[in-house]
């Protein structure tokens, strides 16, 4: 009986295991490219770590390539993207989930239809409007476009989020002698946290990795992003894999940091002892 | 503290009307619980007189304020709610000084408020826990100490105690009239527990389907009840009827069950010769006699410890007595009761009391 217990509990840790493994091994393949030197990359065939390690590709690609820039752009394009999508979502969320108005059904059938049409259909025509504008080649342009392209889903989150909360408390709040926008602030908000932080990560990813419109509405290297810009390590002859890969390293630790920052709040449960439960 | 007037009120929710136009005037300190099966409008009422529902029609003045277009927050009331409603993100300190930091109370007088109200709560030692970290009866005390810290004009309950088990329940009742007793705060208090309704109420409010049906002290209702849907709701187990029609002459009169079988009553004002009536009598009035002028077959034995309920029928209807007599625990097949007058209701064809 305990013999069968315990090789039960080794086969959900090994099931564990191999799937981790599986889930990671790209991320692995990146790390291990970015240490090989150049002249090991070919001539020592398929192995799971090279040789010889070198940092090399690191120090060129922030020394000696725009990396930098790409990297700088790309954070102000995904920080302002996530924070003015979570204001807005938080704000439409809140809405949709607590009052009842007209044409709220229209509204959210609208909002659902957004995010039907594959994205490629609509570049020329946004790069037509945005043309006229001044914002095509403009890291401001992006975040529009991010903005209104993500909007909806977070929209659609935030307001799951606020459902989740009861609404005994904010009219509790309300007796107690706060306005409604009191209550959503003082209240309301502090319980979404987990679901301000999911949003604004997923917000994050999503701009932080999205290449399409960034290579449609941005041309040269001043306003472009880190996807952008990692096909510069693409030249007319040869692919620089060591560098790409230093560079996707690189581009990878403000995403894991910004997780580690938001992660308390993602695994929160705020709302427990709120109401009988 | 301060009266509560409610004239005309209606609520409609799109086409569907909820409330019918009610009419109540609370005084001063009174305490009125609001009584009804679910989905009567009780809850409906109370939450526009906080402010938490739009008024489609009528008048609610609170203090003689009219207040039908004011905010909840200018209405200087206290409610608690059935779930509670603490912010689960606050100390149960904070819980309680929230209304009192909103309206910029020195903290001084905070800090003494809250003192004053945990003593009296027994909360002391909880005040820098979270609502999670608390039983269901601790969060029902903190609710209750949110709503006394700052001395209200009136205090309104949404089925508080219907969360907890029927120990606490029991417990939380008996302070919350204490509490009542030692403020004199004007309450309104709503459920669908008629013994909570019983033990609390200054007056009762009973209603059904969107209209008050009676307006009165706890007894009245119990003795006196204006209608069907108040004989029935009012006591418990709850009153035996008796359907058949009314029949009277030569300063006589009785009820005629449908089997032809006629039960004498004195005559009634008010009830037609030959209409449709109905009688009824609470299963504690219900007389066990050996001489008994009526016969009833024992369906079911149910002991309570306090007494014995017991499941008869008569003449094919079925019929509830309450008795501490304990011999009845293992009854014959069949049993002989009176009906005695003084405790008989009648009720005419439309259901309302006849006198």
């Amino acid at each position: 009986m305990r013999a069968k217990k315990l090789s039960l509990t080794i086969a959900h840790r090994l099931a564990i295991l191999a799937y981790i493994v599986f889930a990671l091994f790209p991320l692995f393949w990146l790390l291990k490219v970015a240490v090989t030197p150049n002249d090991l990359l070919y001539s020592e065939g398929v192995r799971m770590w090279p040789s010889r390690a070198t940092l090399e590709h690191f120090e060129f690609v922030i020394a000696h390539s725009a990396f930098p820039t790409f990297f700088r752009n790309s954070v102000i394009v995904s920080g302002s993207t996530a924070i003015a999508v979570t204001i807005i979502a938080s704000l439409a969320g809140y809405a949709l989930s607590r009052f009842s108005f007209r044409a709220k059904y229209w509204l959210i059938a609208l909002m659902l239809i957004t995010q039907m049409f594959p994205l490629v259909m609509l570049v020329a025509p946004i790069f037509k409007m945005l043309t006229p504008l001044g914002l095509t080649n403009s890291l401001a342009g992006l975040v529009i476009v991010y903005t209104a392209f993500n909007a909806p889903f977070a929209t659609f989150l935030m307001q799951s989020f606020f459902d989740g909360i009861p609404k005994d408390l904010e009219e509790a709040a309300m007796i107690d002698g706060a306005t409604q926008f009191k209550a959503f602030r003082q209240i309301i908000l502090p319980l979404t946290l987990p679901g301000i932080a999911a949003t604004l990560g997923f917000v994050f990813t999503a701009a932080w990795s999205e290449l399409l419109f960034a290579l449609m509405l941005i041309s040269g290297n001043d306003a472009a992003t880190f996807p952008v810009g990692l096909l510069s390590f693409v030249s007319k002859f040869s692919v620089d894999f060591g560098q790409m890969m230093a560079a996707g390293v690189l581009a990878l630790i403000p995403a894991c940091l910004f997780f580690l920052l938001i992660q308390r709040y993602l695994v929160q449960g705020l709302t427990a002892g709120a109401v009988k439960g | 503290m301060a009266s509560i007037d409610v004239q005309g009120v209606r609520k409609n929710y799109g086409d569907v009307e909820v409330l019918h136009g009610v009419d109540l005037t609370i005084r001063d300190g009174e305490f009125i619980v609001l009584v009804g099966p679910s989905g009567c409008g009780k809850s409906t009422l109370l939450r526009m007189i906080a402010g938490l529902e739009e008024v489609t029609g009528g008048d609610i003045h609170i203090a003689g304020k009219h207040v039908n277009h004011l905010a909840p927050k200018d209405r200087d009331i206290a409610m608690v709610f059935q779930s509670y409603a603490l912010y689960p993100h606050m100390s149960v300190a904070d819980n309680m000084s929230y209304s009192l930091r909103l309206r910029k109370t020195p903290k001084e007088k905070i800090a003494s408020a809250v003192g004053a109200a945990a003593a009296k709560l027994g909360l002391d030692p909880l005040l820098e826990r979270r609502p999670k970290a608390l039983s269901g009866g601790q969060r029902q005390r903190v609710a209750m100490g949110r709503a006394i810290v700052r001395q209200p004009k009136a205090f309104l309950f949404d089925e508080p105690l219907s969360n907890l088990d029927a120990r606490l329940r029991e417990q939380m009742r008996a302070e919350i009239k204490k509490m009542h007793g030692d403020l004199g705060a004007t309450s309104i208090y709503v459920t669908h527990d008629q013994i909570e309704a019983m033990t609390l109420a200054d007056r009762i409010v009973a209603m059904h389907a969107g209209v008050v049906q009676q307006i009165g002290s706890p007894l009245d209702l119990y003795d006196r009840p204006a209608n069907l849907f108040v004989a029935g709701f009012i006591g418990s187990p709850g009153m035996n009827f008796l359907e058949g029609t009314y029949h009277s002459g030569d300063g006589k009169a009785d009820i005629r069950l449908s089997d032809g079988t006629a039960i004498p009553i004195r005559p009634r004002e008010g009830l037609r010769d030959g209409y449709a009536a109905t009688l009824g009598i609470r299963p504690e009035h219900v007389e066990l006699k050996e001489d008994g002028s009526w016969q009833a077959d024992v369906e079911l034995v149910e002991p309570t410890g306090l007494g014995i309920i017991l499941h008869l029928s008569i003449h094919g209807q079925s019929f509830k007595i309450f008795t501490a007599d304990r011999a009845v625990l293992s009854p014959p097949p069949s049993l002989q009761v009176n009906f005695p007058e003084e405790h008989l209701h009648v009720f005419d064809e439309d259901g309302n009391r006849a006198d």
